[in-house]
């Protein structure tokens, strides 16, 4: 297996973007990671997509892709596995260069999600349509059920959970290209607008537009094209019981342990060795459990963990210093790369205001549905 | 459309109608061709109709097919006999609503669908 780099990041701006539709969105994301990388073709490329199909009734988007990217004849995929779409489209085009099929790939992802569309019906069917979904849950809904046993086993409080949106507002802040911008208190959290109980609507990432593009290529070839190696030295991907019901313990998010796992191994280091890592924290309760699953603190403890500012930007282990999906904003397929983007931009000391000092590896876990699947990648500065 | 993929789903959402693991006891609803022990011994079971609430929220941002029932619970209920389920909390103040309360299950309409409203049943919880 060859070492694979990667040499190019792109992103557009997060939001609500009503001028911009999905191919502009991708396009415009993928034509940066290409001019950012310098290099003048592709081999191959990966499209990371929820639900444009609901969202746009536009699927066959390896086809749209490519065409309007000025690529028709590589081979393109569409990939797709919920939120955690274009963290699994970086992982296939990761395995395509490491293997030497190719060797410079395009991943990217993209969510329009500003359509009119009922997007809480969009996104429910990343549940289990027949038996969460039918009788009448959603997204915050299946959170929501984590949250409340969380509390119940382990005594995690609705400030703790206001800890984590209000320093992924302020690391946002500090993001230009963050849907929200802004800074927020610990009250306008806890006084916001139930959306599920015990979470409101600042416990909740926001509906967005965005796109986010890498590009990868061997080690031995990211010389060519530029002097800071970004290595990925870790890759790791799981599933798990897609109904949250059906869990043996509603409160562990075993596919997101399980996935970094597997990418503490490849590395070769544990959580101890990171530096910085954007986690999946699509409801504030996600980054408490996915900081639990991943080892940056004990089991049960995410919440005293987080509010005792552990995770801050000058903390222990910095998590989400983009501002997270919670300020950053989550087009669904488009997370798991934009994640990517964040470590690149950390990882060459690039990343302005919201620089991490010394940020040599980061780690990035993105997550499918209410945790039934997750993938998780390590890059290292070389 | 959930109708023509309801029909199919009637035996699990009218009756309860699972399966259960011969090797390793675990319950399902619906029913698994194979059980994430591995084996395939697999015998017809009809979950339990009484039970306790496991984890539950209260839904106040519904999809556009449940806009008239908000607010609405809907709960992890832990059935005797074996398995669990999520379904809605009815005939119950949502204040009155706590994890570990005792809860029997009840056959109800669950939505209509579409302009001729036709409706799809199936199974709900109340404390009891």
């Amino acid at each position: 297996m060859r070492d694979v780099a990667v040499i190019g990041v792109g992103m557009t701006k997060f939001g609500e973007l009503w001028w911009q539709n999905l191919r502009e969105l991708y396009v415009e994301a993928a034509l940066e990671a290409i001019k950012d990388a310098g290099v003048d073709h592709l081999d191959s490329m990966y499209v990371g997509c929820m639900t444009s199909g609901l969202f746009c009734a536009q699927e066959h988007l390896a086809s749209l892709m490519a065409d309007y990217l000025g690529q028709k004849h590589i081979s393109a995929y569409r990939i797709e596995s919920a939120c955690a779409s274009s963290g699994l489209a970086f992982r296939l085009g990761f395995i395509e260069v490491a293997s030497g099929m190719s060797d410079i790939v395009l991943v990217g992802g993209v969510e329009k999600m500003h359509t009119g569309a009922d997007a809480t019906y969009c996104l429910a069917s990343a549940a289990d349509q027949d038996y969460e979904a039918f009788h009448g849950n959603t997204f915050p809904g299946l959170y929501a059920l984590i949250a409340r046993a969380h509390m119940a086993k382990y005594g995690t409080t609705r400030e703790q959970m206001a800890a984590v949106a209000v320093k992924n507002h302020y690391n946002g802040s500090m993001n230009p290209k963050a849907q929200f911008q802004m800074k927020i208190d610990k009250e306008t959290v806890l006084n916001a607008t139930p959306v599920a109980d015990p979470l409101g609507l600042f416990d909740c990432s926001p509906v967005t537009d965005g796109a986010a593009a890498a590009i990868l290529c061997p080690v031995e070839l990211a010389k060519k094209y530029t002097d800071t190696i970004i290595k990925v030295i870790g890759s790791g991907a799981a599933t798990s019981t897609i109904a949250v019901h059906q869990r043996d313990d509603i409160t562990f998010l075993d596919a997101v342990y399980q996935s970094g796992k597997k990418a503490y191994e490849m590395a070769g280091i544990g959580p101890k060795d990171i530096d910085l890592a954007e986690v999946h924290d699509c409801f504030t309760i996600a980054e408490i459990c996915d900081i639990e699953a991943l080892g940056f603190c004990e089991v049960g403890q995410g919440g005293p963990f987080s509010e005792a500012g552990n995770t801050a930007l000058d903390g222990k282990i910095p998590i989400n210093t983009s501002g997270g999906l919670k300020s950053k904003g989550h087009p669904v397929g488009a997370t798991g790369v934009a994640q990517i983007v964040e470590l690149v931009e950390q990882l060459r000391g690039t990343a302005g205001e919201r620089q991490v000092k010394n940020a040599r590896r980061g780690l990035a876990q993105n997550m499918g549905g209410s945790g039934g699947s997750s993938v998780v990648h390590i890059l290292e500065v070389q | 459309m959930i109708v023509p993929r309801h029909y199919k789903e009637i035996p699990q959402r009218y009756r309860l109608q699972g399966n259960r693991c011969k090797a390793c006891g675990r319950v399902f609803l619906p029913p698994r061709k194979i059980c994430p022990c591995g084996s395939e011994d697999l015998e017809d079971y009809n979950l339990s109709w009484k039970g306790k609430i496991l984890t539950f929220t209260i839904i106040r941002v519904p999809p556009a097919q449940f806009k008239y029932q908000k607010p609405y619970a809907v709960a992890v209920v832990e059935l005797e006999g074996g398995g669990t389920i999520q379904c809605q909390v009815t005939d119950t103040p949502l204040e009155e609503i706590e994890i570990g309360k005792e809860v029997e299950i009840v056959f109800r309409k669950i939505l209509s669908e579409g302009e001729a409203g036709i409706h799809c049943y199936g199974y709900k919880c109340r404390v009891v």
